[in-house]
């Protein structure tokens, strides 16, 4: 068995390339945080509390748009429901681990340390594997942290007319890439995006993120129910 | 609700549910077909938040023409696909933008 300073390393030098896009995306949090009006405080605390890019993001995105509270939480419930299914995949791997090293490695569950991680727990069975889960997530704590951090203090010295806040859509259409090959993913997205445009000033609340949601993943019931009888 | 109760939520649930796929769920909890339906999630909702920012303008109206942003999200689209790597989808779309405005 490795030593747990080893599993450890391991898992920071595999997440080491996911990193390379983090840094950009924390940087226009944090710019894009002080431009819609949080506090420097509030900001370092969203990445503090909160952990999770698209999670921060969705809220400063609905929170500008003037959205209500409870709209812009369950938006963000909703954008963490796609973690759900990796709950399914790592779950087995940690199932013998003691209850107080569950909460702290939910903490660090972030995509790039999942997707590194599956794959080293898929291989290896040493009772200290989860560390390298733990590496991986530290990683990706330290440079987010610091990111932000930098966002904020550029974000004062950064003209608005740069337009930096469709750095937002380009972030998420850079999550989509893998998925504009797919015929029906690809349907998915145009319908979820034109119920969200079309339904911007006519969803009450500002839900349009939900609805838009909820009308793609039908799409998607209903596609792949065709298909399996073809 | 103020922007420090709105921050602790938002980190609430989050939380919640990153602690409830390792603690809670099992695998024998989902069957293929919920799976298969989860699988679409990201692209059930991410558009939601991508076209909005893209066609509607700062007075909450979609606007077509004379819109930058449509050609360099495309342009972006298409480096994405080629080339599936984040960082070069966000910086040609960027680059694009400031192309557009700046210099066209």
């Amino acid at each position: 068995m490795k030593s747990n300073l080893k599993v450890f390393l391991k898992g920071i030098i595999d997440v080491s390339p996911l990193m390379i896009p983090v840094v950009p995306f924390g940087l226009i949090f944090g710019v894009l945080a002080i431009d819609v009006g949080f506090t420097p405080i509030e900001t370092m605390a969203m990445s503090l509390i909160i952990f999770g890019g698209a999670s921060q993001i969705v809220l400063l995105q609905l929170f500008s748009g003037g959205a209500s509270s409870l709209v812009i939480i369950s938006s963000v419930g909703a954008v963490n429901s796609r973690h759900l299914l990796y709950g399914a995949v790592v779950s087995e791997h940690l199932s013998d681990l003691k209850l107080i090293w569950k909460i702290i490695i939910s903490y660090f569950l972030i995509d790039q340390a999942f997707a590194i991680s599956n794959e080293y727990l898929k291989k290896n069975k040493d009772h200290n594997r989860y560390l390298h889960l733990v590496g991986g997530g530290a990683t990706c704590w330290v440079i987010w942290q610091s990111t932000t951090f930098l966002g904020i203090i550029l974000g004062s010295a950064i003209p608005e007319k740069l337009g930096l806040s469709f750095a937002v859509p380009l972030t998420f259409l850079a999550l989509l890439v893998n998925d504009f090959r797919k015929f029906i993913n690809v349907i998915v997205i145009i319908i979820s995006g034109l119920v969200a445009t079309f339904g911007y000033n006519y969803i009450p609340f500002k839900a349009y993120v939900i609805v838009a949601a909820l009308a793609g993943l039908f799409t998607a019931m209903i596609l792949t129910r065709k298909n399996k009888k073809a | 609700m103020s922007n420090w109760a709105l921050i602790l939520y938002c980190g609430l649930i989050t939380y919640l549910t990153r602690f409830s796929m390792i603690a809670l769920i099992k695998k024998e909890m989902f069957n293929d077909r919920i799976r298969e339906i989860l699988s679409f999630v990201p692209s059930a909702i991410f558009p939601a938040i991508i076209f909005p920012a893209i066609f509607i303008n700062e007075i909450g109206l979609i606007e077509i023409d004379d819109n930058p942003k449509i050609l360099a999200a495309i342009i972006a689209m298409f480096i994405g696909i080629f080339s599936r790597s984040i960082i070069a989808t966000i910086f040609s779309g960027l680059a694009s933008y400031w192309f557009l405005i700046f210099v066209v």
